[in-house]
């Protein structure tokens, strides 16, 4: 428990968050591995977790018919995958597969609401780390659906 | 490299020593010997109720008897009710046509089996004499030369055109309620830069021109012409003439703190507000005497074998001006309208160190709906 | 004809150019390599364009995309969008094509010779980027030497829409070098980032007052990464971009090109971002 505390407290993710706050979201974490090609979680299912990755690759996509699976994201190393934990139904809106051997820690759901509907401070807490990578990653999603490298529109200096 | 026209008087006023007499039924005279130097005469005449500019054979064609009414959106000639050659103030158009043809080829070429080969034009230059330079119009061929002659690239058709041209001022001795001059410090009288400089009296009976040599070119068309010196009392009433245009001009347009007022306001409210008048018929554009954005355009015949570059006038005001794959940047008329003032006032500051205004009205006359850039200046 | 005869400046004739080899690089984009008739050497900046002429179709401003250290070809990366470079697309190899140039300002290769650089690239928006990166990769013992970092970020629409893929692996494994791209969606046998390019740039190489950043993509996106850049403690004045507008005379006397005040073809295309931060902001400039 100490060790993942450490390794917990050294990724950046959790980098800034105060001692008692790190023993209650360790209290509910569990240190991982995946091998590349398996499904991390489905669209569909209960969102039981979330994870931080420390080394590796995974995929976010949806399953399109007649079109096959749609990567529309990756997350790596070092950055945090799901917030679906958050907020009911809690359940998964895609599917994620790991891209190439994983090792990631993962933080019992369930745990974590009791700890954060008990402990305000921490819901707090712990809503301010997620809100600013959801607002990151919602943005960016903006900007590409604007397909600025799609067919009618160029990309270069002085094109025609 | 445009000529030098190195001037005979660094005076502002007309001095009697230069100045000569040249009585007005002489004029013809003026022309015989301008054709003698080579110079095929372009002057103001009076054709489809408004003074346009073409090459004139004598001064019989000149626009004798006419003058201007003007106002926003408003030109109409009436009699001056005198027999003065230049009573009229400004026409719709201005010399950059002789400068700049609207339209002229670049160069045509040859295609065949995959390559091709350029043959650029050589037509020499027109040799024109402009008579009846107004001072702001001199002013706006001094502002063109600074965007077709600069560095690195200096126009071939531009340069050749205007090192050819001979500039003969005709000094204002009326102005026009669109006038505004005097704000853009283009007139109204015309102090340097001209070959030669006509100011036109009309004394009771006496109908003369005190004319002045601005440069070794005018003195030579002049000295043909052999005449006599200006008398102190010519020379009081030709000032006396000149006074009278200052005098009525009653348009001025504040230019203190404008150029920043317009780059650093984009989204004034004022824009919108034109552009609900505006009808982006690019009537401004045409008639003012510095706008020189211009298009190239290639073309070819049929066959593909013949292919030719051509270049002429544009104007922002077009739709398709600032297309990029994709769309116009500019589509709505406010954002060209915004485009087209902000360059003239501001952006030529930047660009070429001068304004781009010369403050000859043309655009308040000559817009349908009558919009007043002196006016609108004001309310940002 | 002598000079004095030509009514046409030399800056608007277009000399004859060879086409000595094509390549499909992606479904829209093409590379051509060219030789002048005669030999003699040619030189640009990095992010210089030139106009290139299809013979009785038009011409169009194409950014130089080959080695500046190269003088005697010229290369050019071309995405067929409109009727005048699917004209190009059509040329072959032998047949020939106009030219005129080169035009414009080119990225800062003076200043990024001591400096920590970030090159960020946006679909076709590489091609431009590749003259500059050719010469830090010319340099990359020497700059490894000095401990300076090169860093390349890359972003397209799919794989299959990446430029340069072999190269950008070379360059990747140059001392000193990070080659990072990314797609805006794959299919599930892309092993590599999706995402947007931002996403890839988590911290700047180096020391911020040692950095100097150039980008080259659609203005969105420029103005994101601008904003990155300057988020993770660049200073304005050190980035770069390179601006685009509808290019006509390329000498800055027809007027097509402004930009607010400034020429395109003149003042830019390459601009530092302070100067073109006050534009950027403002909806049909």
């Amino acid at each position: 428990m100490e060790d993942l505390g450490r390794l917990i407290r050294t990724h950046p993710f959790f980098a800034d968050l105060a001692p008692r706050h790190l023993e209650l979201v360790v209290g509910c974490a569990a240190n991982r591995r995946l091998a590349a090609g398996q499904m991390l979680f489905q669209e569909g299912a209960p969102a039981d977790h979330f994870f931080l990755l420390r080394e590796g690759r995974v995929a976010l996509e949806l399953n399109v018919p007649q079109r096959g699976p749609f990567v529309f994201e990756t997350i790596d190393d070092d950055e945090v995958l799901g917030w679906s934990w958050l907020l009911p139904p809690y359940r998964w809106h895609f599917d994620a597969r790991a891209v190439s051997n994983l090792r990631y820690f993962a933080f019992d759901a369930k745990c974590l609401r009791g700890k954060m509907e008990a402990d305000h401070e921490l819901g707090y807490v712990l809503m301010r780390h997620f809100l600013p990578v959801i607002v990151d990653r919602l943005q960016a999603t903006r900007i590409r659906m604007l397909d600025l490298f799609g067919a009618a529109r160029g990309a270069q200096a002085g094109h025609v | 490299m445009i000529e030098t026209r190195a001037p005979l008087t660094a005076d502002s006023h007309m001095a009697q020593s230069e100045a000569l007499h040249l009585p007005a039924n002489r004029l013809d005279d003026l022309f015989v010997a301008l054709r003698a130097e080579g110079y095929t005469v372009v002057g103001p005449t009076a054709r489809e109720g408004a003074i346009v500019y073409d090459e004139l054979e004598s001064a019989a064609e000149l626009p004798r008897g006419w003058t201007d009414r003007q106002s926003p959106g408003h030109y109409r000639l009436e009699r001056s009710g005198d027999d003065a050659y230049f009573a009229y103030v400004l026409g719709p158009q201005a010399w950059k046509k002789f400068l700049f043809p609207p339209r002229h080829r670049l160069w045509s070429a040859k295609i065949a089996d995959g390559r091709f080969e350029v043959v650029a034009e050589t037509a020499a230059a027109p040799r024109y004499a402009f008579l009846g330079v107004r001072a702001c119009e001199l002013k706006a061929i001094e502002t063109q030369d600074r965007v077709f002659l600069r560095d690195p690239a200096p126009d071939s058709v531009y340069a050749a055109r205007r090192a050819a041209a001979l500039v003969i001022v005709v000094q204002c001795t009326r102005a026009a309620p669109t006038c505004f001059c005097t704000s853009m410090d283009a007139g109204p009288r015309a102090e340097s830069g001209f070959d030669l400089a006509l100011t036109e009296v009309l004394d009771g009976a006496a109908h003369y021109f005190v004319v002045a040599s601005g440069s070794a070119r005018g003195a030579s068309v002049v000295e043909a012409l052999a005449l006599r010196a200006a008398s102190a009392a010519e020379c009081t009433a030709a000032t006396a003439a000149e006074a009278q245009a200052v005098a009525q001009i009653e348009r001025h347009l504040d230019t203190r703190g404008l150029k920043a007022k317009l780059q650093s306001q984009p989204e004034h409210p004022n824009w919108a507000a034109i552009a609900e008048r505006c009808l982006g018929c690019a009537n401004c554009t045409l008639v003012c005497p510095t706008c020189f954005c211009n298009t190239i355009e290639d073309t070819t015949d049929l066959t593909g074998e013949h292919a030719e570059r051509w270049r002429r006038m544009d104007s922002c005001f077009t739709f398709d001006f600032s297309y990029l794959h994709g769309g116009s940047v500019r589509q709505s008329t406010a954002a060209r309208y915004r485009h087209w003032l902000t360059h003239k006032l501001a952006g030529w500051w930047d660009q070429f160190g001068s304004s781009g205004c010369v403050g000859c009205g043309r655009c308040i006359s000559w817009c349908p709906v009558g919009i007043d850039i002196t006016e609108e200046a004001r309310k940002f | 004809m002598s000079e004095a005869a030509r009514a046409c400046a030399p800056s608007l004739l277009p000399e004859a150019w060879t086409i000595r080899s094509r390549r499909d690089d992606t479904a829209d984009t093409f590379t051509l390599v060219l030789e002048r008739g005669g030999g003699a050497p040619f030189s640009f900046a990095p992010g210089q364009f030139n106009m290139l002429y299809a013979p009785g179709v038009g011409e169009m401003a194409i950014s130089i995309s080959g080695d500046p250290a190269e003088h005697t070809s010229l290369t050019h990366t071309i995405r067929a969008v409109g009727a005048g470079t699917r004209a190009l697309l059509r040329r072959e190899p032998g047949m020939q094509l106009g030219l005129r140039g080169p035009f414009g300002s080119g990225w800062p290769m003076a200043l990024a010779a001591d400096r920590h650089v970030v090159l960020v690239a946006g679909g076709i928006g590489l091609a431009p980027l590749r003259p500059a990166i050719l010469a830090l990769a010319a340099a990359a013992e020497a700059r490894a030497a000095a401990g300076l970092c090169t860093a390349i970020y890359c972003g397209a629409r799919s794989p299959a829409d990446l430029l340069y893929g072999a190269e950008l692996e070379t360059w990747a494994r140059l001392p000193g070098f990070t080659v990072r791209v990314t797609v805006d969606h794959a299919g599930a046998d892309w092993q590599g980032a999706v995402g947007l390019v931002t996403g890839l740039m988590k911290a700047l190489p180096g020391d911020p007052a040692r950095t100097l950043a150039m980008s080259c993509g659609p203005e969105v996106m420029m103005r994101v990464v601008a904003a990155r850049l300057v988020a993770l403690g660049l200073d304005e004045a050190s980035v770069y971009l390179s601006a685009e507008r509808n290019m006509k005379c390329a000498v800055g006397s027809c007027g097509h090109c402004q930009y607010g005040p400034l020429f395109v073809c003149r003042d830019g295309p390459v601009l530092p971002y302070p100067r073109l931060a006050p534009l950027l902001r403002v909806r049909e400039i």
